[in-house]
């Protein structure tokens, strides 16, 4: 059913009219047109879509908005204004990506990682980043990236 | 003086250039080069970039010999264009290869052209000049100049003929590491990639397809679809007309889709759970192929259970012979001992993290299409004759690619996003669900291969037999390593045909051959007391000095060094390592040499990969860095494919549709080390997207040999952990 609703996305507030169903990665993607959350399987699988809600990692292909009510959600975009956050960077001095379209979804994660857990073991970045698939095969260079933006916290 | 085409700031409206200052002049000098007066220099790279990292390797090339800071040139995705590029293809591992002379001429010409435009303008002999990072220099007057200060003169310049080229030990920029030039945009989420891009009044659609490989569409009601929200219309199309004669790349194994149209994607996903389709069996079909050989589909819902035990009937039939050296019936009839092993591997799905897509915008007869694409150029051959309209007619903007591995050389889903436009008269984003990627794919093949080896009494090898097939193709390269290494050698060849749709991936039967090969290889060589390492040198040494035969196409000496440098990096031998359970694997493939040992363990099940050291020679490396991800992730790859991947089928249907039943690797199974080493030479450079990952899967077989004592034939490696 189609109904209003008010979200909080990257510290904004947007009201849109929407089917109470829609996933939040399409009201981003489609409706709000921010489009570094990613679609990868639309079941929970892969993390590409993955996105903060008030500050821990979430799958957005997995909730409806009709769910969000007014807590904060973060997407890359909202990540930090110039793209320069410290996990972005340590991903760039690592030279992460092959194809990058996975990227966003990890970054995500590994900030969530980093904000419960600074200094996080090779183990523990393993158990929370094995939600996220990289088919191009960038892991121990995520895996390094992570540990530069521990170190540089 | 920022230029750039930005999807995202353009919000909701029309695509648009968005100029932050004043537009520059851009001075034209070769189809690559564009430079303004204020020497701000950007660079075309031609060829679609799917994560191999062309756009910084391939305009490093033009750097070069421009002779000017890579760290300030803009680098920028050109559009397909027959005019200005020569081959705009992604695959096969031959961007660099094809592009090492020709970009560096351009690049050449282009600073031949600026220096041309110095001397008229100052007066000088044009010898007497020097560049360096984008400068003009002449040292007996002490005048210098920015390029951009003559790239006007210098653009009304003919482009010159015969360049020369730096020779190798003059490179500055050929051979430091550089990082993806696109890096920053990737790290924030721009907008990129095909399934990102929208413009005002754009339409989404998705399109219905056969639940089996072997139905077709029978009947279909979109009445109550056509009454969900957001829909706009439900039509069915028709890909390649009965007639139309396909060219490379096009497939017609489900040549009639309905398409749903609508506002949003959730809109459109909604719909199609409403729209009721009646499917049918699928007659055979029968067309031309290439070589004058028909190409038949079969009829029927096949099933991976049914082609396993088909191809181990084809395994007893005689095979069609592909190579024959010397009396290898004589020398199997006289043998002390023959060893024989069957090795198999699954259908594959490519898995691209970012799914099928393509916007299309048809207007009258001409076309713009906007997405991820390996070859533009065979699907815009396939888009005009389907249309009636002249190639020159259709636009496309090549889109950074969410993955490829051979998946987007086949251009099908281009064709149905024009064709929905068309009909629907509007701009319209295609895209597949996951599941529709994962259920309609384009798979690597299925493939069995049986080698045999006869042995004389003294334990020593006189004859190989090898006898390979697949649904639908064969994976054998019969004049490929062991061929010329033995007096006596028969390879043989069959197919069974399947109306499964399959296709490239990462490195094409290489990928199969490599797993039974350096497997086997390494089966018979400790039958025969030997390290496995020294046996492949000391058959490798044969080929290089009296090889068997004359049609064997790889380089002995190239192939023995690469399993001499992964021998010494990885320590093999060593006493320090001897407790490891290691295993060792190299091929040739791509013009690529290719060697791995990779060391593991199993803990209850699970394998844990402590270390892989990679060995390659791609003849001259440009960017180190992107070579030496490229490598990694081709080693994380073929580790994930050998351990888990399999694509299975029954009554048509395929059993894995998402990555909730497809096992792919993940972060916690990646290897815990991976060295990368390059030969170091001056060979112009080979390919390197796909050498790299074909070996893997024979070292992994071997080393969860050394872990388990037992041999590994058929893959997922895992499901025979348990």
């Amino acid at each position: 059913m189609i109904k209003k609703f008010t979200v909080r996305i990257n510290k904004k507030s947007h009201t849109v009219m929407v089917d109470e169903n829609m996933p939040l990665l399409w009201l981003l993607r489609d409706i709000l047109d921010l489009k570094g959350t990613k679609y990868g399987c639309g079941v929970g699988s892969c993390g590409a879509c993955t996105v903060h809600l008030n500050g821990s990692a979430v799958r957005s292909c997995q909730l409806p908005i009709s769910v969000l009510g007014r807590q904060e959600i973060t997407t890359i975009e909202g990540l930090a204004e110039k793209g320069d956050h410290p996990v972005q960077k340590a991903w760039l001095d690592e030279d992460v990506a092959q194809c990058g379209y996975c990227q966003p979804g990890q970054i995500m994660s590994a900030v969530a990682l980093l904000n419960n857990t600074p200094k996080p073991t090779e183990e523990d970045i393993d158990n929370f980043m094995t939600g996220n698939i990289c088919r191009c095969g960038t892991y121990m260079r995520i895996k390094k990236a992570i540990l530069k933006a521990a170190t540089s916290n | 003086m920022m230029l750039g085409i930005s999807w995202f700031a353009s919000a909701k409206s029309e695509a648009i250039l968005v100029s932050l200052d004043a537009e520059p002049t851009w001075e034209q000098l070769t189809s690559y080069i564009k430079i303004t007066p204020d020497n701000v220099v950007k660079i075309f790279s031609p060829n679609p970039e799917f994560g191999q990292n062309v756009m910084t390797s391939l305009p490093m090339l033009i750097a070069e010999e421009l002779d000017i800071d890579f760290n300030a040139v803009q680098v920028e995705q050109a559009n397909y264009s027959l005019a200005l590029y020569n081959r705009q293809f992604t695959g096969g591992s031959q961007s660099i290869r094809q592009a090492w002379k020709l970009l560096r001429t351009a690049g050449a010409s282009a600073r031949q052209m600026i220096l041309t435009a110095a001397s008229q303008e100052w007066n000088v002999p044009i010898t007497e000049l020097t560049t360096a990072n984008g400068m003009v220099m002449h040292s007996f007057s002490g005048k210098s100049a920015t390029y951009g200060s003559f790239a006007s003169a210098a653009s009304k310049i003919q482009v010159p003929k015969d360049i020369v080229l730096k020779e190798n030990k003059n490179f500055r920029l050929l051979g430091t590491p550089q990082k993806n030039v696109e890096g920053p945009k990737i790290v924030k989420g721009e907008p990129l990639f095909g399934m990102d891009y929208q413009v005002n009044g754009m339409l989404i659609a998705m399109t219905e397809r056969p639940q089996a490989f072997g139905m077709r569409l029978k009947s279909f009601d979109p009445t109550a679809a056509k009454k969900m929200p957001g829909i706009v219309d439900i039509f069915p199309i028709q890909l390649y007309e009965p007639t139309q004669k396909l060219a490379m790349f096009d497939t017609r194994t489900f040549n009639e889709v309905i398409a749903v149209v609508g506002k949003t994607t959730w809109d459109v996903m909604n719909a199609r759970k409403a729209l009721k389709v009646v499917w049918e069996n699928a007659p055979e079909i029968k067309e031309p192929g290439m070589g004058g050989r028909d190409n038949v589909v079969p009829a029927g819902l096949e099933s991976t259970k049914k082609h396993y035990e088909q191809m181990l009937e084809m395994d007893k039939k005689p095979g069609r012979v592909e190579r024959k050296d010397g009396d290898p019936e004589k020398a199997f009839a006289e043998a002390k001992h023959v060893i024989e092993r069957t090795y198999t591997a699954p259908f594959l799905a490519h898995n691209i993290m970012e799914p099928t897509n393509t916007f299309a915008h048809v207007q009258g007869d001409k076309v713009k299409i906007v997405g991820p694409i390996q070859g533009p150029d065979m699907v815009a051959t396939t888009i005009a004759t389907r249309l009636g309209i002249p190639k020159e007619n259709i636009e496309i903007q090549l889109a950074r690619m969410g993955g490829g591995f051979g998946r987007r050389a086949y251009g099908h889903y281009m064709l149905e996003a024009v064709l929905i436009s068309k009909q629907i008269n509007a701009p319209v984003k295609l895209i597949y669900k996951r599941e529709d990627d994962m259920t309609a794919g384009i798979y690597r093949p299925m493939y069995q291969m049986t080698y045999r080896a006869a042995f004389d009494d003294k334990k020593s090898l006189t004859a190989l037999h090898i006898k390979g097939g697949g649904v639908p193709e064969s994976p054998l390269h019969a004049n490929r390593f062991p061929a010329g290494t033995l007096d006596n050698y028969l390879a043989e060849s069959w197919t069974i045909p399947s109306n499964v749709t399959i296709g490239a991936f990462r490195a094409p039967r290489s990928n199969f051959n490599a797993a039974a090969e350096q497997s086997f290889l390494d089966e018979i060589s400790e039958y025969m007391g030997k390290d496995p390492i020294a046996f492949r040198l000391e058959l490798l040494q044969r080929a290089k000095d009296n090889p068997v035969g004359k049609n064997n196409d790889y380089d002995p000496a190239r192939y023995m060094g690469v399993l001499e440098l992964v021998r010494d990096k990885s320590g093999w031998g060593k006493p320090e390592n001897t407790d490891k359970k290691r295993g060792v694997s190299a091929y040739f493939c791509h013009n690529s040499y290719a060697a791995q040992v990779i060391d593991l363990q199993v803990k209850e099940g699970q394998v844990i990969v402590d270390q892989v050291t990679s060995a390659l020679d791609c003849g001259v490396v440009v960017n180190p860095e992107g070579a030496k991800n490229m490598a990694e992730g081709a080693a994380i790859d073929g580790i994930g494919n050998a351990l888990f991947g399999q694509l299975t089928l029954k009554d048509g249907r395929t059993d894995q549709k998402n990555f909730d039943t497809y096992r792919m690797i993940r972060h916690n199974e990646a290897p815990r080390k991976i060295d990368v080493h390059f030969v170091q030479n001056e060979v112009d450079p080979t390919g390197l997207g796909e050498p790299p990952f074909p070996p893997i899967f024979g070292a992994m077989a071997n080393a969860l040999y050394k872990a388990t004592g037992k041999r590994f034939y058929h893959q997922p490696f895992a499901a025979q952990l348990t």
